[in-house]
C-alpha cells in the first residue's frame, strides 16, 4: 500500500471510530449533514413558493396544508424557514472562512516571527477588541452600506481577533519545540517549518474555535438582520423572520417567530457540538 | 523497635476510559519507627500510587481494592474522611515533585504554613505567624521573617522545596513521605535538600519513606530499600545488601543498569557483550574558538568557550542547568547565531552563515542532533517513518525507492521493528521514541552528532540500552559525538574526553577517567561529590566474557 | 490593554530572595544552584541572579511597595490610552466612510449644486481628512457628538439621557448571571458527574446557542401571553406609574430611595423579563469558565499539597481552589461585557426599553449616521473603561501581576 493510500484509509477508520466513540459527536454530524442538505436543496424541496403572498391565507396556524402556518402576507412559513437556511449558512460560512484565513495567517506570522509583525498586528487586533463586537458590526454596516456583502465583511472583521489570538498563542508555543528544531535540521527554511510543521499542529485547537465561531457568526448575522441591517424583506432569512414575527407574538400568533427562531437555535447548537468532534478528527493524538 | 506502618498486600486500581488498570497488585512492606525506607522503581511501577493510597488522596477513578493499611495500629482503610484529614499533616507529612507548583501561587508562603498550623490546632491566629516563621527557620531558610511574606513565584526551586518541607513538617508528624522530592533540581541543590530532610528527620526521630527512581539517592539516604516492579514489591532488604547482593533478578538488572563509578558501558547491560570499539580520534573536525552569546535582554549565557572535537571522538560537555551548555550546542548546531567567536567545521567557518540560512546549506546534513525529550522532538502528526524520512526529503536527492530503503536500513540499525514505523509518537514507548530520534539523526550520515541529554527522560534500564546503542553506532559509522549532559556519571561512560562548564565558561577539561577520578577544579569536585551513586560494583555479579557477537538489543522497551 | 489576558507569567522586578548556601554541616561549599533557566529576564530572575544579597531582599519598605503599586496602576491606565485613540480613529474612519455624498443627503432632493456646496462647506466636509480629524477630536473633547438628523437634538445629550436605562438593564443582568452562573460552574466542578454537572453543561450549551432576541420573544410569549405573569413588554414602567425622583436614573434604586413601594414593584416587574433574557445569554460563558477553571484548580499540585497537609474539604475548595479559579473568571468578565453591550441592543428592541441601544436601532432605520456613530463611540469608550477596571481588579487578586513591569 502506498503511503498516501494507507494514510487515507487510516483516516476514515479513525473518523468512523470518532463517530462511534462519542454519540454526541455523531448526532452533531448528522444534524450538520441535515443543515447542509437543507441549504443545498431547500429551494427545490420547498412545498410552496417562499415569496408567494396570499392575503386570504394570512396568519393561519400550523396545519396540514402549511406545516409551520402562514405569516401576515399569507406566505408559507415552512418554505421560508427552509429556504432561509441557504442564505444564513452562506453568510456565516463566508464570514468565518474569511476571518479564519486572514486571522490565522496574521496570528501565525505574529507568533512565529514576533517583532514588528507582532507589534502592528497586535495593535490592530487590540483596536478591534476595544469595541463591543456587535456594536462594531453595527457601525461597520451602517458606514459601508446596508447590503448582505457588508454583513459578511462586518462579521468577518469582528471574528478576526479570535483566530489571530489562538493562532499566535499556538504557534508561539511550538516555535522552539524539538520537532520544529528537528525540521530545521532536516533542511526546512523558516517558512516551511511554520507552514508544514508548526501550523498543522496548531490546527486542532483552532478547529474548535472555528466551529464555535460558525455558531456565533450565524447569531451575529441574524442579530444584525433582526435590527434591520443587511437582509431586506421579502428575502427569507431567520433573523428578519423573527423580527417580523415579534410583532404578532403578543397577540398569540406564535408560529411566525418561534419556528425561524428554533431553526436558528438548531443550527447554532449543531455547530457548537461539532467543535469537539472536529478536533477529535483532526488531532492525531486521539487516534488509538 | 515498634512498627509504625504496615502495608499488606495492597491492591489499587484505576478505572480509565480504556478499562480498569491495576496500578498496584499485592504490595507489602513495613516501616519501623525512626527508619528511612526507600521505594525504588521505574515509571509505572506503582511506587507513587502506593503512597497516595496510603494518604487517601488518590485521583478520581482510583480505588483501593484490597489489602491492609495500618498506621500506628490504626486501620487507615476503615478510617472516616474526617479522621484521615486529621491524620494528614499532623501524623503523616508528604512532599512532592515540582515544589513551585505545589504551593498556592496567590498566597504568601508563610500564611500557607500558618493555615496548616491552625488547622491542626498547633497555633492560634495570634501566634500563627510566629510559629510559621519558626517552621521556616527549621528548614534553614535565611531571614525567615522576610521570607514569610514571599510568594512562590519570588522564590527559587530549592527555596520552594524548603518551604514545602516546612509545610509538611510544621505539625511534627511522625512519618514523612517524600515522593521524588529532588527530581528537576540541580545536583547540588538536590544534595542540600536531601541532607536537610535527612537531618531533620533524624533529629526529630521521624520515619521516612523516600520514593525515587534514582538508585544512587536511595543508596545514600535509606536504611532499607523496597524495589517495585509492575505494581508489586519484588525485593525488600537493607540498602547495602540490595545493592551489593540483590536476590531478585529484576533488582539485579536495575543495579547493573545504573551508572556508577568503575562500571563500563557494557556492564550496564543485562547480558554481557564485548566492549564497543573506540575508534582512534582523527584530525580535528570541529574547532570552536572564543564562542560567546549575549541575549537581547543582556544575559551573557556563553562567555568565551573553546573546544575541539576530533573525527571519531566522543566528547562530553557537562554542567548544571543554566551553565550555557545547551546554548553552546545550539550555536554549534547552527540553530542559534553566536554573538562572537568562530565555529569551524572541517576547516570551514560555518559560524559566519546565519542560522536562518543554514538549513539550505550543503553542510547541514553533516551535523545532526539527537534531542533530549523525544516526545517534544517528534512531530505529533508524523508517523515514525515520516519523521525519519524528513531529513532525506529535505537534504538528499534520493528517489522514492532509495529513500524507503534507507528508512528501513536505519530502523534496523537502531533496533526499531518495521511494524512500529507506521505508528504515531503517542503510540510509542519512551525507548522507542528515542530510537526514532536517533534514526532520524543518522539519516544523512552525519560526521558530527550532538546529543543533548538523550537519556535524561528515560528509565534507567532503557538508558543503559540506548547508551550502548549509541556506542555501537559510533563504532560502526565512525561519527564524532558531542554529548551534552548534566549527569557526570552518565557522560563518563561513552565519552573519551569531558569538558566541565559553569556560568558560560569551561572550567575543566581532560580525559574522561581523569576528570572523574582526579578532578583539578573545585567545582568539578563538588559536582562529583554531590551526585549520589550506588556503591561501586566490588560485589556485583561479575561479567562473564562473551563469545556472542555484538547484537542490537531487542526493542521490547 | 486587551480584555483577554495572554498567558499568565508576568514577572516583575520585586526583590527576589537569594537561595541560602548549603547547610554548614556539608563539606561542599558550592551555593545552591538555581532551577532550569531560560535565557530570558524571567529565567535570570528565577535564577536569582539580579540580587545583591539578603539585605537588599529584605529591605522592601512599605513606602517603596506603595510607590510600585501606584506606578503599576499608572502604567495600566496609560495602556488604555492607545486603545481609546484607536477607538476614536476607527470611529472617525467609519463616519467618513459614508457611501455617497452626505452633503447631498442633507441638502435634500430639491437642492442645486450651489446649495450642496454650501452645505458641504458648513459641515466642514470640504477640508482635508487630517483637518477633519482634528475638528472631530476637538468636538469630542467638548462633548459634541454631532446632531441627530431625525430629532435635531445633540446626540451626546440624548445618549446621556438614555444611558441609565441601559445601565440598569445591563448591570442587573450581569449581577443575576454572576450570582447564578459562577456558583453553578463551581458546583459542577466540585460534583463532577452528578446532576449539577449535567445541568451546568446543558445550560452552557443551550446558553451559547440561544439567540438573545429569540429568547426574549419566547419568554414574552410564555410569561406574558400564556401565563400572564409578566407585564406587557412596553418599556421600563407601566404608564400607570410615575417615574420616581431621579437620583441615579435607575428606576428601581430611585423608587427604593423615595420609599415608593408600588413604583418599585412596577419597575422590577418590567425589569424582570429583559434582565433574565440578557442574563441567560451571559450566564453561559461565565458558568463554563467557572467550571473549567475550578476543575483545573482542583486537579492542580497545590490543591494536592493542601489535601496532603490535612486541610478540610471546604477549606480546600473555597480557600485554595476557588480563589485561584476566580482569576480566569475575572478575565472572562471582560469578554462577557463585550457580548452584553451588544446583546443589550437586541433586548432593548424586543422589550421597547428606552435605552441607548434602542436609540441606535431607531437611528439606523432612518440612516441617522451621527447618532449611530456617536453610539458606537460611546459604547467603545465605556468598554475601554470597563476593561481597565477589570484589569485593575485582576491585579488586586493576583499578586503575580502587582509589580510594575
Amino acid at each position: 500500500m502506498t503511503d498516501a493510500a494507507a494514510a487515507s484509509s487510516g483516516f476514515w477508520r479513525h473518523a468512523a471510530h470518532v463517530l462511534r466513540d462519542n454519540p454526541v459527536t455523531g448526532l452533531a454530524f448528522a444534524l450538520f449533514v441535515l443543515i447542509v442538505f437543507a441549504a443545498a436543496f431547500g429551494p427545490a424541496l420547498a412545498p410552496h413558493d417562499p415569496l408567494a403572498s396570499n392575503a386570504a391565507l394570512a396568519l393561519q396556524p400550523p396545519g396540514a396544508a402549511h406545516w409551520f402556518g402562514t405569516d401576515a402576507l399569507g406566505r408559507d412559513v415552512f418554505s421560508r424557514v427552509l429556504v432561509a437556511t441557504r442564505l444564513d449558512l452562506t453568510i456565516s460560512v463566508a464570514a468565518v472562512a474569511l476571518s479564519f484565513l486572514v486571522g490565522a495567517s496574521v496570528g501565525a506570522a505574529a507568533g512565529y516571527w514576533g517583532g514588528w509583525v507582532d507589534a502592528v498586528s497586535g495593535r490592530m487586533i487590540d483596536t478591534i477588541m476595544a469595541f463591543p463586537l456587535f456594536v462594531l458590526a453595527m457601525g461597520i454596516v451602517a458606514a459601508l452600506g446596508n447590503t448582505v456583502e457588508n454583513i459578511i465583511y462586518a462579521t468577518a472583521i469582528i471574528n478576526l481577533p479570535f483566530y489571530a489570538r489562538v493562532a499566535r498563542a499556538e504557534v508561539a508555543i511550538r516555535r522552539e519545540a524539538g520537532f520544529a528544531q528537528a525540521a530545521r535540521l532536516a533542511g526546512a527554511t523558516d517558512l516551511r517549518v511554520l507552514a508544514l510543521h508548526i501550523f498543522p499542529n496548531a490546527l486542532p485547537p483552532m478547529m474548535v474555535q472555528l466551529s464555535l465561531n460558525m455558531g456565533w457568526a450565524i447569531l451575529n448575522a441574524a442579530g444584525l438582520s433582526f435590527i434591520g441591517l443587511g437582509v431586506r424583506p421579502p428575502t427569507p432569512e431567520w433573523g428578519i423572520m423573527v423580527a417580523e414575527g415579534a410583532n404578532y407574538i403578543v397577540s398569540g400568533e406564535w408560529w411566525l417567530a418561534i419556528f425561524p427562531g428554533l431553526a436558528l437555535m438548531l443550527a447554532v447548537f449543531t455547530f457548537n457540538l461539532l467543535g469537539d468532534g472536529l478536533r477529535d478528527l483532526v488531532d492525531p493524538r486521539r487516534r488509538t | 523497635m515498634s512498627v509504625l506502618l504496615e502495608i499488606d498486600d495492597l491492591a489499587v486500581e484505576f478505572s480509565t476510559r480504556r478499562g480498569v488498570v491495576q496500578a498496584v497488585r499485592g504490595a507489602s512492606f513495613r516501616l519501623e519507627k525512626g527508619e528511612t525506607l526507600g521505594v525504588v522503581g521505574e515509571s509505572g511501577s506503582g511506587k507513587s500510587v502506593t503512597s497516595y493510597a496510603l494518604m487517601r488522596i488518590l485521583d478520581r477513578g482510583g480505588r483501593v481494592t484490597g489489602g491492609g493499611l495500618r498506621y500506628g495500629g490504626v486501620d487507615l482503610r476503615a478510617a472516616s474522611d474526617r479522621e484521615m484529614a486529621a491524620l494528614r499533616g499532623r501524623e503523616i507529612g508528604m512532599i512532592f515533585q515540582n515544589p513551585r507548583a505545589a504551593l498556592n501561587p496567590i498566597r504568601k508562603v508563610g500564611r500557607q504554613i500558618g493555615d496548616v498550623l491552625i488547622r491542626h490546632a498547633r497555633a492560634t491566629r495570634a501566634d500563627a505567624q510566629a510559629r510559621a516563621v519558626a517552621a521556616l527557620a527549621a528548614v534553614e531558610i535565611r531571614n525567615p521573617e522576610a521570607r514569610y511574606h514571599a510568594y512562590p513565584f519570588e522564590l527559587s526551586g530549592g527555596m520552594c522545596q524548603r518551604v514545602v518541607i516546612a509545610l509538611a513538617l510544621a505539625c511534627d508528624p511522625r512519618l514523612l513521605i517524600a515522593d521524588e522530592p529532588t527530581t528537576g533540581l540541580d545536583v547540588t541543590t538536590q544534595k542540600a535538600v536531601m541532607d536537610l530532610i535527612a537531618g531533620l528527620t533524624r533529629a526529630r526521630g521521624m520515619s521516612t519513606i523516600l520514593i525515587t527512581h534514582d538508585l544512587g539517592l536511595a543508596a545514600a539516604y535509606c536504611d532499607r530499600v523496597a524495589v517495585m516492579k509492575d505494581g508489586a514489591v519484588v525485593e525488600t532488604a537493607p540498602a547495602a545488601q540490595v545493592f551489593a547482593q540483590p536476590s531478585h533478578p529484576y533488582t539485579a538488572r536495575l543495579m547493573k543498569a545504573t551508572a556508577r563509578p568503575g562500571a563500563s558501558l557494557r556492564d550496564l547491560l543485562p547480558t554481557a557483550a564485548p566492549a564497543p570499539a573506540r575508534p582512534a580520534p582523527g584530525a580535528p573536525l570541529l574547532v570552536v574558538e572564543g564562542l560567546e552569546k549575549t541575549f537581547a535582554d543582556g544575559v551573557r549565557a556563553v562567555k568565551g568557550v573553546d573546544l575541539v572535537v576530533r573525527a571519531g571522538e566522543s566528547v562530553g560537555l557537562v554542567g548544571e542547568s543554566g551553565c550555557g551548555k545547551s546554548t553552546t550546542s545550539a550555536m554549534i548546531m547552527r540553530l542559534l547565531d553566536p554573538s562572537a567567536g568562530r565555529i569551524i567545521f572541517d576547516g570551514q567557518d560555518i559560524g559566519a552563515i546565519p542560522a536562518a540560512r543554514f538549513p539550505r546549506d550543503p553542510r547541514r546534513g553533516a551535523i545532526q542532533m539527537v534531542f533530549q525529550d523525544a516526545t517534544d522532538s517528534l512531530n505529533p502528526r508524523f508517523t515514525a517513518r515520516r519523521a525519519i524520512l524528513d531529513p532525506l526529503l529535505g537534504l538528499t536527492s534520493l528517489d522514492r525507492a532509495a529513500r524507503a530503503a534507507r528508512v528501513a536500513a536505519l530502523a534496523a540499525q537502531v533496533g526499531l521493528p518495521p511494524t512500529l514505523l507506521d505508528r504515531f509518537p503517542h503510540q510509542l514507548s519512551g525507548g522507542q521514541k528515542a530510537r526514532v530520534g536517533i534514526a532520524r539523526a543518522l539519516a544523512t550520515a552525519p560526521r558530527l552528532l550532538i546529543l543533548d541529554e538523550p537519556t535524561a527522560a528515560l528509565d534507567v534500564s532503557i538508558q543503559a540500552v540506548v547508551l550502548n546503542l549509541l556506542a555501537d553506532l559510533r563504532a560502526q559509522l565512525g561519527m564524532a559525538y558531542l554529548f551534552v549532559s548534566h549527569d557526570l556519571h552518565v557522560v563518563r561512560l561513552p565519552c573519551d574526553r569531558v569538558l566541565v562548564m559553569r556560568d558560560g565558561e569551561i572550567v575543566e577539561q581532560g580525559d574522561a577517567e581523569t576528570v572523574m577520578t582526579r578532578p583539578s577544579h573545585p567545582y568539578t569536585r563538588s559536582l562529583i561529590d554531590a551526585a549520589p551513586h550506588p556503591p561501586s560494583p566490588a560485589n556485583t555479579p561479575a561479567n562473564t566474557p562473551a563469545d556472542t557477537p555484538v547484537e542490537t538489543p531487542p526493542c521490547a522497551i | 490593554m486587551a480584555p483577554a489576558r495572554e498567558a499568565a507569567g508576568v514577572m516583575g522586578g520585586a526583590a527576589p530572595f537569594a537561595p541560602p548556601p548549603a547547610p554548614s554541616a556539608a563539606p561542599s561549599a558550592a551555593p545552591s544552584a538555581a532551577p532550569p533557566a531560560a535565557p530570558t529576564a524571567l529565567g535570570r530572575w528565577l535564577r536569582g541572579e539580579r540580587l545583591a544579597g539578603d539585605a537588599a531582599a529584605a529591605a522592601v519598605s512599605a513606602r517603596a511597595a506603595l510607590r510600585a503599586r501606584a506606578l503599576m496602576i499608572f502604567r495600566r491606565v496609560a495602556l488604555a490610552i492607545p486603545a481609546l485613540i484607536g477607538v476614536v480613529v476607527v470611529s472617525f474612519v467609519l463616519t467618513r466612510a459614508l457611501p455617497g455624498d452626505p452633503a447631498a443627503y442633507f441638502a435634500g432632493p430639491a437642492a442645486d449644486a450651489a446649495s450642496i456646496a454650501q452645505i458641504r462647506a458648513d459641515l466642514g466636509l470640504d477640508r482635508s481628512l487630517p483637518e477633519q480629524f482634528l475638528v472631530y477630536v476637538g468636538d469630542l473633547l467638548r462633548g459634541d457628538l454631532g446632531q441627530s438628523i431625525s430629532t435635531g437634538q445633540p446626540v451626546a445629550e440624548e445618549l446621556a439621557r438614555r444611558l441609565p436605562a441601559s445601565l440598569e438593564l445591563t448591570l442587573s443582568a450581569l449581577a443575576l448571571s454572576t450570582l447564578v452562573g459562577v456558583p453553578l460552574g463551581v458546583a459542577a466542578a466540585a460534583r463532577q458527574g452528578t446532576w449539577v454537572d449535567h445541568a451546568c453543561r446543558a445550560l452552557v450549551t443551550a446558553g451559547v446557542s440561544l439567540p438573545t432576541f429569540f429568547t426574549g420573544i419566547a419568554l414574552v410569549y410564555v410569561f406574558y401571553y400564556l401565563l400572564g405573569w409578566a407585564p406587557s413588554p412596553l418599556g421600563r414602567l407601566d404608564f400607570l406609574y410615575l417615574p420616581p425622583e431621579p437620583v441615579t436614573g435607575f428606576y428601581t434604586i430611585d423608587a427604593a430611595l423615595a420609599g415608593e413601594g408600588e413604583t418599585l414593584r412596577g419597575a422590577l416587574a418590567q425589569l424582570a423579563l429583559p434582565a433574565i433574557t440578557l442574563a441567560l445569554f451571559t450566564m453561559a460563558p461565565l458558568a463554563r469558565m467557572a467550571r473549567a477553571a475550578m476543575l483545573e484548580a482542583l486537579g492542580s499540585d497545590y490543591v494536592r499539597t493542601a489535601r496532603a497537609a490535612g486541610l478540610g474539604p471546604r477549606k480546600v475548595l473555597f480557600g485554595v481552589a476557588f480563589s485561584n479559579a476566580m482569576l480566569p473568571v475575572v478575565t472572562t468578565l471582560g469578554m462577557v461585557f463585550s457580548f452584553t453591550l451588544g446583546a443589550n441592543v437586541l433586548v432593548e428592541k424586543v422589550f421597547a426599553w428606552p435605552g441607548v441601544g434602542s436609540y441606535a436601532v431607531e437611528a439606523l432605520v432612518v440612516s441617522d449616521y451621527a447618532a449611530v456613530q456617536g453610539f458606537v463611540l460611546a459604547m467603545a469608550a465605556l468598554f475601554v473603561a470597563l476593561n481597565l477596571g477589570i484589569d485593575l481588579l485582576y491585579t488586586l487578586i493576583d499578586p503575580r501581576t502587582r509589580s510594575a513591569q
